[in-house]
């Protein structure tokens, strides 16, 4: 007979396994925030961190904006053209980026750039006794490379996000002015019509701090405690890309609800 | 009036969740004394230097430091008594992201609010003193495990703590690389003033170097005394031990069920 209760006692498990990780991580968000007291009295700590999320992700940001821009372009090309609204390319690509694009996929190569890289770096302080070792010199790890991680992902993510969407729009720029021949003026033009500062825009840089507090967060607490093995430090790191994936998308789902409900 | 004994440790009992790691452990650490705490891999040495640094907390007993119940105070607190004591780790533990001398100078920029120049004399000097001077712009991965451990040394020592924790400090070392971070460990202490725990299982160089030494086995003290007394012990799990002999206390076999019925001779002989 089929004992129905292992798997009921693996669900039950799995189910209390994961309302204490979420209890860990909120706990270890308000150790970060009550923590971050030194990154701005030391703020050359959190440019340190600015500049290896941030100014190193940034091939893969202008890269893949152009990219995406470019394939905005010819796909909205190809729809628009049956309606002869070829002139709105432009908009089509500028609201697709600054509301959505620009900051889900920024965060999403965010994630997998830097935030695996936080993860890793503090998964293996801790599995060469770094972090022990900070904390025996009375220097707490958490103010001392939790937190500056943290808020320089934070700066890092809209920066990112806003050069994602620029560069997109450059890419749209590309494909529908200068290679299919759409008007100059009626790309821009109608583009600066169509896009609302504070509904697109802001909204879009809104989310991109979220997604950025999102990722940083998953990442340092993944890496801090990251069992401290090899097996330990690469299982935290494909965690932080998948859960930052996740949740990136669930909460731009929320955004834009929250968002488009306070349009109306 | 200050006590003689910089650390004392009173009936302290520690477990991981139910599996008991240290069992009613008293020891003393005089001031100004180098002290080993000898024992086999997994006996719960680094268990009690992590009790004495207040990284873990006793679950019966008490731990004073400098006169003070490390497991009664708070981060605060802790972090205070912190900067009077340092540790020396297995591998040095090195910030892999800092070159030599930003490691040693870490705890003084933490702390200390010196001018840059008298930053690098004292880190130049700490460093002159174990012997790498020479090799302040290396970063750690260009050092071998004997020079890290020296780097380590001088970090660990750069602030002029009271109390210096070595945990291993011999392990993996070649015998030169062995030899010279036995003299320094003994040498460092004397310059400093400072009082020294080396937790080892390395009996050739620890005689050469401690005032004293105790004997730690599956959790409990099972022998003391100075290196002479050592030398010259009739206790069982000490002979065996400073000896390397493989018959004694130290079972060779892990705890097994017996061997003929594992094999399968058990069944045979009943059937």
């Amino acid at each position: 007979m089929l004992d129905v209760r292992r798997p009921l006692a693996r669900l039950g498990h799995n189910f209390i396994e994961g309302v204490w990780r979420v209890g860990t991580m909120a706990r270890f968000f308000g150790m970060v925030i009550a923590s971050s007291g030194t990154s701005f009295s030391r703020f050359r700590l959190v440019m340190r961190e600015v500049y290896f999320s941030g100014v190193l992700s940034l091939v893969i940001i202008i890269v893949s904006g152009l990219f995406v821009g470019m394939v905005l372009g010819l796909q909205g090309f190809q729809t628009l053209q049956r309606y002869g609204a070829t002139e709105s390319i432009g908009v089509l690509v500028a609201l697709s980026l600054t509301r959505e694009l620009g900051p889900v996929v920024a965060a999403l190569l965010f994630a997998s750039r830097a935030g695996s890289a936080i993860t890793a770096e503090i998964g293996l302080m801790k599995t060469t006794e770094q972090l022990t070792a900070m904390d025996m010199m009375a220097v707490s790890p958490m103010a001392r490379v939790i937190a500056p991680r943290f808020w320089g992902g934070i700066i890092s993510m809209p920066v990112l996000s806003l050069l994602f969407s620029a560069m997109g729009v450059f890419g749209g720029y590309i494909v529908g002015v200068v290679l299919i021949g759409v008007d100059n003026g009626a790309f821009w033009s109608q583009m600066q019509a169509a896009v609302d500062f504070k509904g697109d825009v802001v909204n879009g840089m809104i989310k991109s701090v979220v997604f950025g507090l999102a990722v940083t967060v998953i990442a340092t607490f993944e890496g801090y405690n990251a069992p401290p093995t090899a097996e330990g430090v690469s299982g935290a790191t494909t965690r932080t890309v998948v859960t930052s994936a996740l949740m990136v998308l669930a909460l731009d789902l929320v955004l834009t609800a929250f968002m488009l409900s306070g349009q109306d | 009036m200050p006590s003689d004994n910089l650390v004392e440790v009173e009936s302290v009992s520690f477990a991981y969740d139910r599996r008991p790691i240290l069992k009613n452990i008293s020891l003393k650490v005089p001031r100004g004394k180098v002290v080993a705490i000898m024992g086999a891999s997994g006996s719960g040495k680094t268990t009690l230097l992590r009790l004495i640094g207040g990284q873990i907390r006793p679950t019966a007993g008490t731990i004073r430091v400098a006169g003070r119940d490390v497991q009664g105070l708070d981060e605060l607190a802790l972090y205070g008594l912190r900067r009077h004591m340092s540790m020396l780790f297995q591998f040095g533990a090195l910030f892999t992201d800092l070159t030599v001398f930003e490691n040693v100078a870490f705890p003084l920029r933490e702390h200390t609010s010196l001018p840059e120049p008298m930053v690098r004399d004292l880190v130049l000097m700490k460093l002159e003193a174990v012997g790498m001077r020479g090799a302040h712009r290396l970063k750690p991965a260009e050092l071998s495990g004997g020079m890290a451990r020296r780097v380590a040394l001088a970090r660990a020592v750069v602030l002029d703590p009271a109390l210096v924790m070595y945990d291993e400090p011999f392990a993996g070392l070649d015998p030169i690389a062995m030899a010279v971070i036995g003299q320094l460990v003994r040498k460092l202490n004397d310059a400093l003033g400072a009082t020294s725990i080396v937790v080892t299982h390395d009996v050739g160089e620890s005689l050469q170097i401690v005032d004293y030494l105790y004997f730690i086995s599956e959790g409990a003290i099972v022998g003391e005394g100075t290196p002479d007394e050592v030398r010259g012990s009739s206790l069982p799990y000490v002979r065996q031990f400073v000896r390397g002999e493989i018959e004694g206390p130290v079972a060779f076999h892990y705890p097994a069920r017996p061997y003929a019925a594992d094999v399968g001779l058990a069944a045979g002989a009943d059937a």
